[in-house]
């Protein structure tokens, strides 16, 4: 009777255990106050990137930040400007793989959230941006 | 002799145990997946199914977390 009792304890802890292991399998927290500031900062850079990725002047790279592709489309007294929207987006998205990875208890998960997010950002590219694939640029 | 066995009977619990737990550090690719997708079709605002980007201005209020439940 008391062997039972102790397996009954065991099988609490075990079942205590088990919210521990669960949130792995379900969605990833992507709604802490710094991401969904981050979130909001890139959607309304988004209007002012949107033409550039269409022109082709800075497309999507392989290691999920944004690039300057070709500036020469772009006139001389705007580069400035295009270089600092995409240093602003790429330190957004540093920031953003960083936080997702700590929002979910796994700081080090953050070259793996990066991953993730370089080829889905490569995989919905709209049709005529530029993307990086295997180190080469490719027009979709 | 009982002892023995209610010793295995724990120590085999305590393994299976560690090894829910060790399960939970594997990186949740799906479900970064997903998530990676959520926050680009926000970004990118191709919530509407559209592919052309949204109107300039008009969008939706940065980061608006109530108008996420609906995913096409």
């Amino acid at each position: 009777m008391r062997s039972f009792r102790w397996v009954g304890m065991v099988l609490m802890v075990l079942a205590a255990l088990l919210p521990i292991a669960a949130p792995a399998q379900g969605n990833l927290d992507i709604d802490s106050p710094a991401i969904t500031a981050l979130r909001a900062s890139m959607q309304q850079r988004h209007a002012q990137l949107a033409p550039l990725y269409a022109a082709g002047a800075v497309g999507l790279a392989g290691d999920g930040t944004v690039a300057i592709r070709d500036a020469s489309g772009v006139p001389l007294a705007q580069r400035a400007q295009v270089n600092g929207l995409v240093a602003a987006e790429n330190a957004d998205r540093v920031a953003l793989y960083r936080e997702i990875a700590r929002a979910n208890g796994h700081p080090e998960w953050e070259a793996d959230v990066r991953r993730t997010f370089a080829q889905r950002w490569i995989e919905r590219a709209q049709a005529g941006w530029w993307v990086q694939a295997g180190g080469n640029w490719v027009r979709k | 002799m009982a002892l023995d066995m209610r010793a295995g009977v724990g120590a085999a619990m305590l393994l299976a145990a560690a090894g829910c737990v060790t399960i939970n550090i594997y990186f949740p690719a799906a479900a970064a997946e997903k998530a990676a997708d959520r926050i680009i079709e926000e970004v990118w605002q191709l919530r509407e199914g559209q592919r052309a980007p949204a109107e300039p201005g008009a969008g939706t209020a940065p980061g608006a977390p109530a108008a996420e439940g609906a995913k096409p």
